[in-house]
């Protein structure tokens, strides 16, 4: 059943478009991929030659709330699992998208764009575990 | 000091996106994977957004085969499905769908100062840094297995 009350299309997809524009940004001008696993990724690799624009792209995402808090109210977070269960879920998060080469902006938003059959493979993946261990979590154990 | 520059205010820019769009309220990320619950379908509308408009930037990316500056654009070579995706993109499943968090928002949720955000954000780059220490030993190993090989069809 759809929850009508929490819908929110179009501030959606609005928030799409701005990420779809961030990551033509990216690619366009500096021909660099807008996926942000691998990003931190390189950084931690310490790549020679390759820090800066790594750099630099995850500064501007650290920056975005402060910007969004100096205009306005930041929308709520709200985080409901405890903070073992979130370490768990950081550390699979962290493995999972650097071997599986992307997370959700790398797969599911410019794979998705330029029609990569890995990264269509890899969003159904992720979706389905996605959906999967909430159904647990929720339907199943609770 | 041009793609630095572009890169921060492209993450600006992608960081205010996913603000807007509701990416970094795990709640209700978790309730857009709760399909047989209260179901919110919100977040699809974020991927058809960025999706419908990074489409077209990706095909000028390969119609141009350049930047705006003459610059090569890097693409991903690989075409194949192997182990490793399936495997990775399960377990990132596994991991977004106990907390709501992937890689980006996270990032966004630490910046604000959120302990929750915080504590995934460290656990995921402890992560990130086993997957490159065990990268580094199986390269290593590789490389000894080879030369070992070498050895022997020398000998």
């Amino acid at each position: 059943m759809v929850d009508w009350q929490s819908f929110t299309p179009v501030s959606a997809f609005a928030g799409g478009v701005i990420i779809g524009l961030a990551t033509a940004i990216l690619l366009l001008l500096a021909g660099r991929i807008a996926g942000i696993s691998g990003i931190i990724g390189g950084l931690i690799e310490l790549r020679k030659g390759d820090i800066a624009w790594r750099a630099a792209f995850v500064s501007g995402l650290l920056l975005a709330p402060w910007l969004w808090r100096w205009a306005g109210e930041l929308p709520p977070i709200r985080i409901e699992t405890g903070d073992a269960l979130l370490a768990l879920a950081g550390l699979a998060v962290g493995i999972g998208t650097r071997y599986g080469s992307g997370c959700t902006s790398g797969h599911g938003v410019c794979g998705m764009s330029r029609l990569s059959p890995r990264s269509m493979v890899a969003t159904f993946l992720f979706m389905t575990a996605g959906m999967a261990v909430v159904y647990i979590i929720r339907h199943s154990l609770g | 000091m041009l793609i630095p520059l572009i890169a921060l205010f492209s993450g600006l820019i992608f960081g205010l996106g996913l603000i807007l769009s509701g990416m970094t309220d795990p709640a209700k990320v978790l309730a857009f994977l709760d399909i047989t619950g209260q179901w919110d379908p919100t977040l699809m509308f974020v991927m058809l957004g960025a999706v419908s408009v990074g489409f077209f930037a990706f095909r000028i990316a390969k119609q141009r085969g350049q930047t705006v500056f003459s610059a090569p654009i890097q693409l991903p070579g690989k075409r194949t499905v192997d182990l490793r995706l399936v495997t990775g993109s399960l377990l990132f499943g596994i991991g977004w769908g106990l907390s709501g968090i992937c890689p980006g928002p996270g990032l966004i949720m630490a910046a604000s100062g959120e302990t929750g955000g915080i504590i995934f954000v460290l656990a995921m780059l402890l992560g990130m840094f086993i997957f490159d220490l065990l990268e580094r030993r199986h390269q290593a190993n590789l490389n000894s297995n080879h030369r070992q090989r070498e050895v022997i069809e020398t000998k």
